[in-house]
């Protein structure tokens, strides 16, 4: 059993930081152009969302349809702050975080009472909602233009270059990781992840279900805040079309195809989704349909998702549980 | 005898049937009360309304003689009730050791920034409830099996880990909802006395049981339900011989009941 | 007044088509207890297939038969490919089956018909009638009068016949109605049939008002769900009232408060719903058994 349990703690606990680590020191020596890096980026960026959602789907059991909602308002953020409130672009990214954690909090305690289609659906609905007010708001938003995003100055130096962003996202997509396995292994972990498998059992020892989904929603949300912050950032613009729905189900399908209730996974979904249009560009207009035929063979073939399936194959009895 | 949990004249209906009503309970330290009757007497619905789990539409609930009526099972836990379930809700996809571990959630420093950031308190944390959990595995016999997927282990196993889980919680009043169902003789005895020793212990336990000899063996105090009312209560002695609970159970004629009584 | 008339027009004529949409819901729950995401595409199918049908030189009446069997086509395809094979899935894999299919089928749509919108010739003829000020165009009355026929006739069949009998007995416990030799499969499939074929309907019925285009079914589902939530995912009355009242309040609420959030007020509507009835208007309670 012990290449099982290296194997579990390589792909399931702490060990997959070494692995996402790895990624990331070393994919530079194999790309070499602009557009490589800047694909990475959009990878490491996508991948934080997607372990924010990773938590809340995965590990709590909760779905959510509108995260793009939270995505876009991190991304708004960063393009309102300096010209409403006279920010530094680099405040505008954690005040962007505390304001779609405040969201979360405030909409999070009626919406998380729901199960299933209802939750699912009333998180839809949010995400339409931020859509429909950033596309109709134009005075304030500049609608569906969008509108500029200012450059981060790091030590005077406007932040452009492709390369620059692949480190700074590449670090804070680890750093999102090793916050997320942390809280995974730790006693709320175990809470959250109790509620999952029986609420009304976790209920029975004492655990507040109702407020730990709800500490999970607003924690999910700041990633995706983090992550539309940082984007927006990184491009220099802004458009409605980050609160689309297509991206909340972007963002579900690689959590569900990377493995649901894995941190490593939510990388790995995050990167196949970007790369694989890239990598097959014949699939230009059908990205869609094939985004659509993904997600169904994913439930009907590989429910547990890439990682853990592929965890399953090398250990004999299922995972062991965190270490 | 400390009286530790008192519930008054509770009652629920569900579509206009009335599941439990007008019905009493009470439970001291160290005592076993076991609440029996047919197959839809209201054992579970009782449960339920004592641990939370429904609202009672009439009657109330004290702990300690504190009033908890209409409180959440979270809540009720932290005045020291837990309970176990009838269909397992086992957390599967944690390993045994980790389902004990959620059990010590009220003894938990909830500083979910400490586990955020993993500082060492959190290790601390975690260490102590790894502990304690594995003492009480140890105590319902499951130390070899600690480390591996609940998922994975038998059920007689699974009914020994939820109890243990309950343990963990280091409950005042803790309610068994068929500890021993499904279980064959070995594991039953294993389990009757693991009970004995929680009550041994000062916990006050309420126990649903169908296995009979199990209840009549182990309870201080029997309480026989249906049709969502009490019909009797007593001690295993008086239960055993009241021709009413034999009839509620096998449904005969009094006269019959009475003659086969009279014989034994 | 006319104003006011003007609007109660409109959100009777949307109100009804969300009707249909609810109703394919609440047919397909019903009988599986999935919430297919994808309802909203057969309508755009409905639509669209007639629409292209037409442009190839089909007569309008057989294009339109055509495309309400291509539909039912495709919606039996959802079924018997993609939720049969998932078997007993949670049911959030079963959501985003739905949801997959639903973009699925609007991938290809997107690259069989493109993006633009698209028309069709009214079924009734003649022009806009006065009423009171207001304007009715005769297909408002043909859209209003052909779903609540639908309706009648599904209510009549589902309470008159064996078959229908058999829905019933299916959505109310499945494994009971499979003892006593009820084909589950076959009914499921059957729900999925009809629930395209009414979608199909609709889509028809509704594109010469609005226009159609490849991406109308999302809107189109959401809304409908709000209807189903509010009319109780038991009664294809309560679908179409439920249709009704979302229709009303979206034109009402877009002519008197403001029209750019005219989409958000199903989803308001759901939100409000759903924060005083977490299980729904006709939910029933939430008590899990343990």
């Amino acid at each position: 059993m012990i290449a099982s349990r290296r194997a579990t703690w390589l792909l399931q606990g702490r060990g997959s930081l070494l692995i996402l680590a790895a990624a990331v020191l070393l994919l530079p020596l194999i790309v070499s152009t602009n557009f490589h890096y800047r694909v990475l980026v959009l990878v490491w960026v996508f991948s934080l969302a997607v372990i924010g959602l990773n938590l809340l789907m995965g590990y709590a059991g909760q779905v959510s349809l509108g995260h793009a909602g939270f995505f876009a308002l991190g991304a708004y953020s960063t393009a309102l702050g300096p010209p409403l409130l006279n920010m530094p672009p680099w405040a505008s990214l954690p005040a962007g975080i505390a304001l779609s954690g405040l969201v979360a909090f405030v909409i999070g305690r009626p919406i998380l009472r729901l199960k299933g289609h209802y939750l699912a659906v009333a998180t839809l609905g949010f995400g339409v909602l931020v859509y429909m007010g950033l596309s109709n708001e134009i005075r304030l938003t500049g609608g569906p233009d969008g509108m500029r995003v200012e450059r981060l100055l790091l030590f005077g130096w406007s932040v452009r270059s492709n390369v620059i962003w692949y480190w700074i996202t590449g670090g804070l997509m680890l750093l999102g990781a090793w916050l997320a396995l942390n809280l995974v292994g730790s006693p709320s972990g175990r809470a959250i992840r109790a509620i999952h498998d029986s609420e009304v059992a976790a209920s029975a020892l004492g655990v507040d279900a109702a407020a730990y989904k709800l500490l999970v929603f607003v924690i999910s949300a700041a990633y995706a805040s983090a992550a539309g912050g940082l984007l927006a950032l990184f491009n220099g613009h802004v458009t409605p079309g980050l609160s689309d729905f297509l991206i909340s189900i972007q963002l579900v399908t690689m959590v569900v195809l990377g493995g649901m209730g894995s941190i490593l996974g939510s990388v790995v979904g995050a990167a196949l989704l970007v790369l694989l249009p890239q990598v097959l560009t014949f699939l230009q207009d059908y990205e869609h349909a094939f985004l659509g035929l993904i997600m169904i063979l994913t439930m009907i073939f590989l429910r547990s998702g890439l990682v853990p399936g592929l965890l399953k194959l090398l250990t004999k009895d299922g995972h062991e549980g965190n270490p | 005898m400390k009286e530790i949990l008192k519930a008054e004249n509770l009652g629920i209906e569900f579509g206009g049937v009335k599941a439990v009503d007008n019905i009493s309970i009470a439970a001291n330290a160290g005592e076993i009360v076991s609440v029996i009757g047919p197959n839809g007497a209201g054992k579970t619905t009782l449960f339920n309304l004592v641990s939370g789990v429904y609202r009672p539409r009439t009657g109330r609930i004290f702990l300690h003689g504190k009033d908890v009526t209409g409180l959440p099972p979270h809540r009720l836990a932290r005045h020291g009730l837990t309970r176990t379930f009838q269909n397992l809700q086992i957390f599967f996809r944690m390993t045994a050791a980790e389902n004990v571990m959620v059990g010590r959630h009220l003894y938990e420093r909830r500083n979910v920034l400490a586990h955020l950031l993993s500082m060492p308190s959190a290790a601390r944390q975690q260490a102590e409830s790894r502990d304690r959990a594995l003492d009480l595995i140890e105590r319902v016999g499951l130390r070899a099996v600690a480390d591996r997927s609940a998922g994975s282990l038998p059920y007689g196993a699974l009914k020994r880990l939820e109890i243990a889980r309950a343990l963990a919680a280091e409950p005042e009043v803790l309610l068994l909802d068929e500890p021993a169902a499904g279980c064959n003789p070995r594991e039953t005895e294993e389990i009757d006395e693991i009970i004995q020793g929680i009550a041994a212990s000062g916990v006050a336990v309420v126990l649903v049981e169908h296995d009979m000899r199990l209840v009549m063996k182990i309870s201080s105090h029997i309480v026989v339900l249906n049709f969502g009312r009490k019909l009797i209560e007593g001690n295993a002695e008086r239960v055993k011989n009241d021709p009413s609970v034999l009839e509620a159970y096998l449904g005969q004629k009094r006269e019959r009941v009475r003659a086969v009584a009279v014989d034994r | 007044m006319s104003q006011l008339l003007q609007f109660v027009i409109s959100g009777i004529t949307v109100g009804v088509i969300y009707g249909a949409v609810a109703l394919g819901f609440t047919l397909i729950y019903n009988a599986s207890h999935v919430v297919n995401f994808a309802q909203g595409e057969f309508v755009m199918l409905g639509a669209l297939l007639t629409v292209f049908g037409i442009a190839a030189g089909i007569p309008y009446p057989l294009a339109a038969l055509l495309a309400v069997g291509g539909t039912v086509l495709v919606s039996v395809a959802l079924f018997d490919l993609a939720l049969r094979p998932a078997g007993n899935a949670p049911i959030f894999a079963l959501i985003i089956i739905t949801i997959g299919a639903s973009i699925l089928l609007r991938g290809i749509a997107r690259v069989a018909f493109g993006t633009s919108y698209f028309s069709l010739p009214p079924v009734a003829g003649g022009g806009p009638i006065a009423i009171g000020g207001a304007v009715l165009l005769p297909q408002s009355l043909v859209v209003v009068f052909g779903t609540i026929f639908i309706v009648v006739v599904l209510r009549l069949l589902m309470q008159n016949t064996l078959l229908g009998k058999a829905v019933i007995a299916t959505s109310s416990d499945a494994m009971a109605a499979n003892l006593v030799g009820i084909n589950v499969s076959s009914i499921v499939r059957l729900s999925f049939a009809i629930s395209g074929a009414i979608g199909a309907l609709a889509g028809i019925l509704i594109a010469p008002i609005a226009l159609a285009s490849h991406d109308m079914g999302a809107l189109l589902a959401l809304k409908g769900f709000a209807a189903a939530m509010l009319g109780g995912m038991g009664s294809p009355v309560g679908a179409l009232v439920g249709g009704l009242l979302v229709g009303l309040s979206e034109t009402l609420s877009a002519g008197y408060i403001s029209s750019d959030y005219k989409d958000a007020t199903a989803f308001i509507i759901i939100l409000l719903v759903l924060s005083a009835f977490p299980n729904g208007l006709f939910g029933k309670g939430g008590y899990d058994r343990v």
